[in-house]
């Protein structure tokens, strides 16, 4: 065996462990709660269900515009923490809400509204959780950003704050709107 | 038996009553080949929110969801590929303990073994060299004097 090849082979380990370091270290920072999403760039699944107030709903009431479906439900304390970002955006109209009340029933969740202020432009009521399931929610609260046409861009779970919005949310719009720099 | 008997008797089988046996057995099939078959798809899904139980094991909302749904689906005659993919459409390749095999899932699959054969490979490059080693004799390098001195400076110790 040359002597080059004996030097060669002693970095082996020592590139074997950056390798595995740089893995770890990139694992330290990743929220394995946080699970990628398969309907991303596929449109929203086909429903007819009711809202909370018992109003008939389906894709044909989605807005043409680009929205924010937020899951909630009565039960959801982390609901509570991003209620006021809702609001704020409910308010400002420029991204309309839909809300589905998922897994809650149907009294406690417009008691719910009533207490805390509705900034949904409706509820989509899944008491079974049904149509959750084929939106791949696994908790509440979830929120999907659809575009005009109906199709799903984006999922985040958890707690949609403003420091969400602001760094999570805006850029992922700013870039529907304007995908990339044009050649 | 006496009344205490019974009592540490009845506590003793509620220790060793299967909890996971009893959410399963909530669902009613028309036989045993559904029953199976349900047992078999709730021990294979993972769940979403617990991320380290199954199906079966798993008391979240979504996973009594997802239970109540393979139990339908089974009932409506649906066949295991069916809901494999029904489950896999909408919670991605996560659902599974076992990744579907796809070319950006080879390296999962393939990887322990691929570190199995290198760590093979290395272990027979550094016998190999150690074998060199040993067949090179130390004294091959000196010339006739100097084996001479060696053998004198051995042979007075």
């Amino acid at each position: 065996m040359t002597k080059s090849l004996q030097k060669r082979i002693f970095f082996v380990p020592v590139a074997a462990f950056l390798l595995l370091a740089v893995f770890l270290w990139r694992g330290l920072y990743l929220d394995p709660t946080e699970l990628p999403s398969v309907l991303i760039d596929k449109p929203m699944p086909e429903f007819a269900m009711t809202t909370v107030e018992n109003q008939p709903v389906g894709n044909v009431n989605l807005p043409e515009q680009v929205f924010l479906l937020n899951v909630w439900g009565s039960y959801c304390l982390p609901c509570l923490v991003e209620h006021p970002t809702l609001m704020r955006l409910s308010e400002e109209g420029e991204f309309p809400v839909v809300g589905v009340n998922y897994k809650d029933r149907r009294q406690l969740a417009l008691d719910w509204l009533e207490r805390n202020g509705n900034p949904f432009a409706y509820s989509i009521l899944d008491e079974e959780g049904r149509f959750g399931i084929d939106l791949g929610v696994y908790g509440a609260p979830e929120t999907f950003l659809v575009d005009g046409e109906g199709v799903i861009r984006y999922r985040h779970v958890g707690v949609l704050d403003e420091s969400v919005w602001r760094d999570v949310f805006v850029p992922v719009i700013d870039e529907l709107r304007d995908p990339g720099p044009g050649p | 038996m006496t009344f205490p008997r019974i009592l540490l008797l009845s506590f003793l089988l509620v220790l060793v009553a299967p909890a996971g046996l009893a959410q399963v057995d909530a669902f009613a099939f028309e036989n045993d080949e559904q029953r199976q078959r349900f047992r078999r798809l709730s021990n294979e899904f993972r769940c979403p929110m617990c991320q380290n139980a199954n199906l079966t094991g798993s008391t979240g909302g979504v996973a009594e969801d997802l239970r109540r749904e393979i139990h339908r689906m089974i009932l409506a005659g649906s066949t295991d590929t069916e809901i494999e993919q029904f489950m896999f459409e909408r919670y991605g390749d996560f659902i599974f303990y076992r990744p579907r095999l796809r070319p950006d899932t080879v390296l999962l699959w393939f990887g322990p073994a691929l570190f199995l054969l290198f760590g093979a490979w290395m272990g027979w490059r550094i016998l190999r060299q150690a074998d060199d080693r040993e067949k090179q004799t130390p004294a091959a390098d000196l010339d006739t004097g100097e084996q001479e001195k060696l053998r004198r400076l051995l042979d007075n110790e």
